[in-house]
């Protein structure tokens, strides 16, 4: 059983690794960042099956891609807390020399990351490919990947949809970050999105809501689930509703944090908000 | 004069499908991936020996470079199979982020490159794919001259570990190269010695150059060919060390003049040698329906037009 009330603590930890990430160099993605921090913990901590170190190829383990790279703080802070690479070099985020680019690279070697995003579309692709490969070399473990709403805009995610269930790749599950909201507004008001669900089924993915995507619990459910309904030989969506900025009263439920980093004081704020657990870098 | 024989007109892209095909029998890691064009890109072959090492991703060509990306990690070696303009200018993005800036292992393979694609016109006839491809950081970009030297190519880029531009095109020309070449990524192949003018040609343009060649010698012009299939990273070294000799140089590829060849041979002479050069290549225009020679006619890309730059630009010397 998971234990809740730790990986809570570590995404309390999470959003202040997050926010002062993109407070120090006044620059970054604090919004899609703090909607997803549940969802990235309970992946790394509960829910993947990874082994110790990082190499590229990540046979015999569960590997993940992130489509929408802008949500890198959120990324950084757990692939750090994981034991991926220091939690100090959170401070060099978005500094010249660092591996820490604004958006995920393989570029500069960070280990945890096994392709660049930041064009958004992308991700699913390559995460179906390395399906294949992992169905090539008779490897039984699976494929996480990570798309925005927003994002879902982009034509190749529907070329990548259709070529899943179409080869029954059935080891990936891809969650879907319902947050509704993109740059230039509510995902409604920009270009809608429609029926997600209706989609991914008509497109013949196995598809499940977690319909509270902040709260742990339902989070550790919903990707246990989904991990449960893979191997029947569907690709298997997760649709993940959560509050964009959320942890951050002020940060809530608006695009207006999507990409703007806060003052001196809306970050003493923040932190206020989400007292330290495991101590901060 | 060295003399070349034609042992038969025969398409590049049957020297990719040979190519891969004998990849498929002595390299398990090779996969390959087709856009709805397994015929005219001639990978039957492989489809047909290893279907579970053949992957058809239909008319989604931006899905399937960043499929190739993906199977890179596992350890795969990708080859990704459409026409040039669809393998380069349709998936710009997917290729500079998934693939370059990735450092993914991918083969992107493009057939019916330039204006001998033919009758399909403008729409297919891509004439700017190496400049796109040239300008990624970390791309190998390698357009061939023939059958054997496509399959030699395409056998040789499995074992060279970063993604890779491998052009090629659809109409049946001289096959000249030996059979059994070995294919160095990066070295210049000299077919004829020279001393009044170097001609430096890619792809199809290379049996026009060396026509032109003898076209020239008759004229007591003694012109020295080197074919380069590499065009990224370009033999600096043996281009330099030829027009030290002949002081002049002549480009010639079926590419737009802008970002091709020519190009990449300017900036190395004029940072380390500067030379009156020529570019045989078409100028900053789309192409148009016609059969191939009609085409490599109009636009001036053929050993006519070679002669006629070679003779200019012995002039400006």
């Amino acid at each position: 059983m998971a234990d809740i009330q730790k990986l809570e603590a570590l995404v309390t930890q999470v959003r202040r690794d997050i926010l002062r990430q993109v407070h120090k160099v006044n620059s970054g993605h604090p919004g899609g960042s703090l909607g997803c921090a549940e969802f990235f913990v309970a992946l790394y901590q509960e829910i993947m099956d990874r082994k110790e170190g990082f190499d590229m190829n990540g046979l015999g383990e569960d590997l993940f891609f992130l489509s929408n790279g802008h949500i890198s703080p959120v990324f950084y802070s757990v692939l750090a807390r994981s034991g991926y690479f220091p939690v100090e070099e959170l401070n060099t985020f978005r500094l010249l020399n660092s591996r820490l680019q604004g958006h995920p690279t393989t570029h500069e070697g960070l280990p945890g990351i096994r392709m660049a995003s930041g064009s958004l579309g992308q991700g699913l692709s390559v995460a179906l490919g390395a399906a294949e490969a992992k169905k090539l070399n008779g490897c039984g473990h699976k494929v996480y990947a990570l798309m925005g709403d927003g994002e879902l805009q982009e034509g190749q995610n529907w070329e990548a949809i259709m070529y899943a269930a179409a080869n029954k790749i059935d080891n990936v599950i891809a969650t879907v970050d319902l947050n509704g909201q993109q740059i230039d507004g509510s995902t409604d008001d920009v270009l809608a999105l429609g029926s997600m669900r209706a989609k991914f089924e008509a497109f013949g993915w196995t598809v499940l809501d977690i319909e509270k995507g902040n709260d742990m619990a339902s989070v550790v459910k919903g990707l246990q689930e989904a991990k449960s309904l893979s191997g029947q030989g569907k690709p298997v969506c997760v649709l993940m509703h959560t509050i964009m900025g959320n942890g951050v009263d002020f940060m809530m439920h608006t695009h207006a944090w999507h990409g703007k980093a806060p003052n001196d004081e809306q970050l003493a704020t923040g932190l206020a908000q989400n007292a330290e657990t495991l101590g901060d870098y | 004069m060295k003399t070349y024989e034609n042992t038969g007109n025969k398409d590049t892209r049957s020297g990719f499908g040979a190519g891969l095909e004998v990849l498929g029998k002595t390299n398990e890691d090779v996969v390959a991936l087709c856009a709805d064009l397994t015929g005219s890109l001639k990978m039957d072959a492989f489809k047909a020996n290893h279907p579970e090492r053949f992957f058809q991703v239909g008319i989604a060509e931006a899905n399937m470079i960043g499929l190739a990306a993906g199977m890179t990690i596992g350890g795969k070696i990708p080859f990704t199979g459409t026409f040039a303009n669809f393998s380069t200018g349709r998936v710009y993005d997917q290729i500079r982020q998934s693939v370059a800036y990735s450092g993914k292992n991918v083969k992107i393979c493009a057939s019916h490159a330039g204006l001998t694609l033919g009758e399909d016109g403008a729409t297919h006839q891509i004439l700017e794919d190496v400049g796109l491809m040239k300008m990624l950081p970390g791309m190998t970009v390698i357009n061939t001259c023939d059958y054997n030297q496509t399959k030699a190519a395409t056998i040789a880029i499995a074992a060279h570990n970063g993604p890779v531009y491998l052009r090629f095109g659809r109409p049946k020309v001289a096959n000249f190269t030996p059979e059994d070449q070995s294919f160095q990524i990066g070295k210049a192949v000299h077919l004829q010695e020279g001393s009044d003018v170097t001609i430096v040609a890619t792809g199809h343009l290379v049996w026009e150059a060396l026509e032109a060649a003898k076209e020239l010698h008759e004229a007591g012009i003694s012109a020295e060919v080197i074919n380069i299939h590499t065009i990224k990273p370009l033999d600096d070294e043996a281009i330099i060390a030829s027009v030290k000799k002949t002081g002049c140089v002549v480009t010639a590829e079926e590419h737009n003049f802008l970002g091709g060849l020519g190009e990449s041979v300017a900036r190395t002479l004029a940072t380390s040698h500067p030379t009156p050069q020529e570019f045989v290549a078409t100028q900053d225009t789309f192409g148009e329906s016609g059969t191939p020679a009609q085409l490599m006619e109009k636009y001036g890309l053929n050993a006519a037009a070679i002669v006629k730059a070679s003779k200019k630009v012995i002039t400006r010397k």
